[in-house]
C-alpha cells in the first residue's frame, strides 16, 4: 500500500508554521519552572519532527531534534531554564522557520545561520552529556572510517500495544545492509506472568552498511519515543571504508568490543562534531548567500498571499443551515411560478422576501468566514519588541488589547508589515534609554500597547508609545531643509506630522539598523491606503506618541447610497454620509472671496459640487434647492452637491487597480443590477482632492494669476 | 478508401491542401483591424473577445482617450479608445465601431483593456521571418508601440505591442 504524502504537506506546512509560532510566544513567557509551558513548547516541537521526519525532511529533523533534546532537558527539570538558553531556543525557532520555509520552496537556506545556531546548540546541551543525548544529538559525521553500526535497542513493553512490530524495523534495517541480531531475553517474566500484549525483548543489532545515521534513526522515527535506542558507529578496521563486503571482520566485533567502542568513538566524533559548522562557515562565500537570502524572502512573499483559512466548524454549520433554508425558498418559489394566478402574489412577495433575507445571511456567513481574529497579526509582536529591547538597550514591554477583534484575511495580511515599521518605530525612535526616562520622572521600562477595536465600519488599530513624542520643531526643520515646506509657512500639528510620511523623511540623529533611514513610513502611507484605509498620527513631546490605522473591516462589500451627476451614477459609502437635505437658500454664505459655506445647525460645511470635482456636464449646477449629501472623513464635514438622490444598496466592490489604476476620489467600482458600472466614491481621498484644489487655487491666486484650471496631467 | 490514402489528404505542417482553409502554419496569426483607413495587427492569442461599442462608465480625470469601464462578465474592463490615443482619424461612434478586448499576462500581472477599434477585419497568418523592422520615422504612433510590420497583398499592417498598449499612464489632478 503506498500513500502519495505530497498531498498532506501543505498542511504539514501550516500546522509546523503554527507550531513555531506557538514555540515562539511559549519561549517568550518562559518563566522558571513553568512546566506547562515547557510541555506545550516541547510538544510543538516534537509534532514538527515527527512531521518532517514523515515527509523526508531531513534537515529540519535533524535541527529540531536538536532543538528537542535541550527542551527535554529542560522539562525533565535536569536543566535549569536560563535566559541564555532560551535565546538559544528562539534563535533555533527562527532557523526551523527557516529550514521550514526552505524545504516549502525548495531553495536554499541560510546555511551559515543554521550551522552556527546549531553548532551553540550542541554546545549548550555539551555541558550536560548524558551518554543516551549524546549519542544521538551528534550530527551526521562523515562515514568515511565507519562501516557500521551497533544498535542496542531496548523497546519499552508497551512497545506492541502502539501498533509497532520490532520486525518491520529489522526488515527495513536489513535493506540498509548486512544486519546480525542478537535478541535479550533477560526482561522476559516467568511464563505465568506473560501479557500476550506486551514486548519483553531487547534487541542488539549490529548493521554494516554504508547508510548514514540519520537513514538509521529515520527508521526508528516512529518508536523513538518509546524505546531505548543507542547507535554506536564500529570503525572500519583497516583505514578506509572498503569494509561493507569483508563478513569476517563483522563477525569479529564481539560484545567485549562493543563496550569499549562506546567511549572512544564518541570522543572521536565530539571533536569533529564541533568542527564541522566551522568550516562551513568558511566556505559559504557570504554575497552570494546573501543573495539567495533575498530570493527567497521575495518569493515566499509571494507565495504566502495564496493560503488556506481554518474555519470554526459552527460557521461552516451555519453557512450549511443558510443553504438548507435557501435550498427550501428557491423550491418554494419555483412551485409558486409553476402555475402562477394574481391571486398568489402576496406569497410571491413573502417568498422574495424570504430569499432576499436568506441572501443577506448567507452573505454574512461567507464574509464570517474570510474574518480572523487580530491576534493573527499580533502574535509577532511580542517576540519583535523583545528582541527590539536586546538590539536597542532599551527596556520596554508590549502590551497587546482587543487581540480578538476580528479583520478580513486579506486586510490582516497586508496590514502586518506596516504595524511592524510602526511598532519598530516605537521601539527605536519613541522609547528613550532607561536613564534618560528615571531623569525625566517616567518609569525606566517603556511601553509599547497595540490596541485593536471596531469603530462604525472600521476597525482601528493603535500603536502607542510612552517615549519622547515627536518633536514638531525638529521635523518642520528637517522639511525645511529638504524642501518640502516652505520656511515661513503656518503648518498645523496634523500638518506636520503628515511630513513623516514623505519619502525620504527621517528625523533620526543616526542611522540604525533598526529604523532612521527614512524609507518605511511612506510605504507604511502607501500600503494603508492601497487597503482604503488611513493613519492619524498624535503626539505630545516628552510624553508618547500615538499612531492610529483605520481600516475597512472588508474589503468586499460596502452599504452605498446611489447618487446621479449628469448622466452618471456614483455610489456613496453609507458610513460616511451624516445626512442628505435639500439646500436651504438662507443658510447659504459666501465667505473669504469663493468659499461656499452651508450652515448645518452649528457646523459650517463647505460645499463641493461633484460635477465640478470630475469635471462632469450636467444641468444641475444652480445650488438653490440642491440636494446635499453631507459626508464626513477624518473630522471633516463637506458637503457633496449631487443632482439626484437613488436607491440605498449593498454593493460589492470590484477594484479599479486590477486593469487599470487607482484613480483620485474613487475607491473602487461596483457592477449595479442593470449591469452597468458605477463609481464607488473615496470620500477622504475627495476631502483631500478638494482641500488640495483650494489651496493650489489660492497660491495661483497669491501669485497673481486669476486663472485656476483643473487640467489633467497625462 | 484505406487509411493511408486517407492519412495522405491530410496536410502536413506548412501545407495548405485544402482550398479555402488556412491551417495553422509555423508563424503566429494575428488579428487586424482598421483605425481610419491604416491597417493594425495584434497577437491573436491576447485577443479575449470582440464586443460592440456600448457608452461605458467614466473615469473621473481620466485622459481623454480613456472612455470609462465597462463591465464584462463581473469584471471592470477600462475602455482605451486607440483613434484617441494614436491621434488617427476620427473618434465616432457608429454600428461599425467594435470594441477590441485584449488579455496580457506579463509576470506580476494579468491585465484586461478594451480598445476601441473602427473596425476589425480579417485574421492573418505570418511566418516568423516576415515580420519587417518599422523605419524608425515619425507618425503618431510611438515607436514603442510596434513590434513591426507586415505586407499583407497591397497594403501594410502594422504589429502592435499589446504589452505596452496594457500600460496605462498614470494621470492624477493637476490644478
Amino acid at each position: 500500500m503506498s500513500v502519495d504524502l505530497s498531498q498532506f504537506i501543505p498542511s504539514f506546512l501550516e500546522e509546523s508554521f503554527e507550531g513555531l509560532e506557538l514555540m515562539e510566544s511559549g519561549l517568550l513567557d518562559l518563566q522558571r519552572g513553568d512546566n506547562e509551558t515547557i510541555h506545550s513548547i516541547f510538544r510543538a516541537a516534537h509534532s514538527i519532527k515527527g512531521g518532517a521526519g514523515t515527509f523526508g525532511f531531513d534537515n529540519v529533523t535533524e535541527f529540531t531534534h536538536l532543538v528537542e533534546t535541550l527542551l527535554d532537558e529542560m522539562r525533565d527539570g535536569r536543566r535549569e531554564v536560563s535566559s541564555k538558553d532560551t535565546e538559544i531556543l528562539l534563535e533555533s525557532v527562527d532557523c526551523m522557520r527557516l529550514l521550514i520555509e526552505a524545504a516549502r520552496d525548495d531553495e536554499e537556506y541560510d546555511q551559515v545561520k543554521v550551522a552556527q545556531t546549531s553548532k551553540r546548540l550542541s554546545e549548550t546541551l555539551g555541558n550536560e552529556p548524558t551518554s543516551v543525548d549524546e549519542s544521538l544529538i551528534k550530527v551526521d559525521v562523515e562515514a568515511t572510517n565507519i562501516c557500521g553500526y551497533t544498535i542496542n535497542f531496548i523497546p519499552e513493553h508497551s512497545l506492541a500495544k502502539t501498533g509497532n512490530d520490532p520486525i518491520f524495523l529489522f526488515s527495513a534495517l536489513a535493506e540498509l545492509g548486512q544486519l546480525t541480531l542478537c535478541a535479550d531475553t533477560q526482561d522476559l517474566p516467568a511464563l505465568t506472568d506473560i501479557d500476550a500484549q506486551e514486548l519483553y525483548l531487547s534487541w542488539q543489532l549490529t548493521l554494516h552498511t554504508e547508510a548514514s545515521k540519520a537513514e538509521i534513526i529515520e527508521i526508528f522515527e516512529w518508536v523513538e519515543d518509546e524505546c531505548l535506542l543507542e547507535l554506536v558507529p564500529i570503525k572500519a578496521p583497516s583505514n578506509t571504508s572498503a569494509s561493507l563486503s569483508s563478513t569476517t571482520s563483522s563477525s569479529t566485533i564481539k560484545n567485549d568490543e562493543q563496550q569499549t567502542e562506546p567511549e572512544t568513538s564518541q570522543k572521536s566524533i565530539q571533536d569533529i562534531e564541533v568542527q564541522p559548522p566551522e568550516t562551513e562557515l568558511v566556505i559559504e562565500p557570504t554575497i552570494e548567500d546573501e543573495n539567495i537570502i533575498s530570493k527567497t524572502k521575495t518569493k515566499t512573499k509571494g507565495k504566502a498571499e495564496v493560503g488556506s483559512i481554518r474555519v470554526g466548524v459552527d460557521k461552516v454549520d451555519s453557512l450549511i443551515n443558510l443553504v438548507g433554508e435557501l435550498v427550501i425558498t428557491q423550491s418554494m418559489l419555483s412551485e409558486l411560478g409553476n402555475d402562477f394566478e394574481m391571486e398568489k402574489v402576496e406569497r410571491l412577495t413573502s417568498g422574495l422576501e424570504q430569499l432576499l433575507q436568506n441572501t443577506k445571511e448567507l452573505q454574512e456567513s461567507v464574509m464570517r468566514i474570510r474574518m480572523l481574529p487580530i491576534s493573527f497579526a499580533f502574535n509577532r509582536f511580542p517576540r519583535l519588541v523583545h528582541d527590539l529591547a536586546i538590539k536597542t538597550g532599551k527596556e520596554m514591554e508590549l502590551v497587546i488589547k482587543g487581540e480578538q477583534t476580528e479583520l478580513d484575511k486579506t486586510v490582516m495580511e497586508q496590514i502586518g508589515d506596516p504595524l511592524v515599521h510602526l511598532v519598530r518605530n516605537a521601539a527605536d525612535h519613541g522609547i528613550e534609554q532607561s536613564a534618560v526616562r528615571l531623569a525625566n520622572g517616567k518609569p525606566g521600562k517603556g511601553t509599547i500597547s497595540l490596541d485593536a477595536y471596531h469603530q462604525g465600519g472600521n476597525i482601528v488599530i493603535e500603536i502607542n508609545d510612552d517615549g519622547a513624542g515627536i518633536n514638531r520643531e525638529i521635523v518642520l526643520a528637517k522639511a525645511v531643509e529638504k524642501g518640502l515646506v516652505d520656511a515661513n509657512a503656518v503648518l498645523t500639528d496634523s500638518q506636520v506630522y503628515d511630513l513623516l510620511f514623505e519619502p525620504g523623511f527621517s528625523t533620526a540623529a543616526e542611522v540604525t539598523d533598526i529604523s532612521g533611514r527614512g524609507v518605511g513610513m511612506d510605504v507604511v502611507k502607501r500600503n494603508i491606503q492601497a487597503l482604503g484605509g488611513r493613519i492619524q498620527v498624535q503626539s505630545t513631546l516628552g510624553k508618547g506618541s500615538s499612531f492610529k490605522v483605520h481600516l475597512p473591516l472588508t474589503l468586499a462589500i460596502l452599504d452605498g447610497q446611489l447618487v446621479k451627476v449628469g448622466t452618471e451614477t456614483y455610489i456613496i459609502p453609507l458610513i460616511a454620509i451624516v445626512e442628505s437635505l435639500q439646500i436651504d437658500n438662507k443658510l447659504i454664505n459666501r465667505v473669504s472671496g469663493d468659499m461656499v459655506l452651508y450652515r448645518l445647525r452649528d457646523d459650517n460645511v463647505p460645499i463641493l459640487p461633484i460635477y465640478q470635482l470630475f469635471n462632469l456636464a450636467t444641468e444641475c449646477t444652480e445650488i438653490d434647492n440642491a440636494l446635499l449629501v453631507v459626508v464626513e472623513a477624518d473630522g471633516q464635514k463637506i458637503g457633496l452637491m449631487v443632482d439626484d438622490l437613488l436607491a440605498q444598496q449593498q454593493v460589492v466592490i470590484k477594484s479599479l487597480k486590477d486593469n487599470y489604476q487607482q484613480v483620485a476620489g474613487i475607491s473602487g467600482a461596483t457592477i449595479l443590477g442593470d449591469g452597468s458600472v458605477a463609481m464607488i466614491l473615496d470620500i477622504p481621498g475627495i476631502i483631500h482632492m478638494a482641500l488640495e484644489q483650494a489651496q493650489q487655487a489660492q497660491r495661483v491666486k497669491t501669485d497673481g494669476n486669476s486663472s485656476v484650471t483643473a487640467e489633467v496631467c497625462l | 478508401m484505406n487509411i493511408q490514402e486517407m492519412a495522405q489528404d491530410i496536410p502536413a505542417e506548412g501545407e495548405h491542401a485544402i482550398e479555402g482553409v488556412d491551417f495553422i502554419t509555423s508563424g503566429d496569426q494575428y488579428l487586424t483591424f482598421l483605425l481610419a483607413q491604416e491597417q493594425y495587427a495584434v497577437d491573436i492569442l491576447c485577443v479575449e473577445e470582440i464586443r460592440s461599442w456600448e457608452q461605458p462608465t467614466k473615469i473621473p480625470n481620466a485622459p481623454s482617450y480613456i472612455k470609462g469601464v465597462i463591465n464584462m462578465r463581473g469584471i471592470i474592463v477600462p475602455i482605451v479608445d486607440l483613434r484617441l490615443k494614436f491621434s488617427i482619424g476620427e473618434a465616432t461612434y457608429l454600428e461599425t465601431t467594435v470594441v477590441i478586448v485584449l488579455t496580457y499576462q506579463s509576470e506580476e500581472s494579468t491585465r484586461t483593456i478594451g480598445f476601441v477599434v473602427d473596425a476589425v477585419s480579417d485574421v492573418l497568418n505570418v511566418e516568423n521571418g516576415d515580420i519587417k523592422a518599422a523605419p524608425a520615422f515619425g507618425g503618431c504612433v510611438g515607436q514603442q508601440y510596434i513590434d513591426g510590420l507586415i505586407n499583407s497583398e497591397q497594403k501594410v499592417v502594422t504589429i502592435l505591442n499589446v504589452n505596452h498598449l496594457q500600460k496605462v499612464e498614470k494621470h492624477r489632478l493637476h490644478s
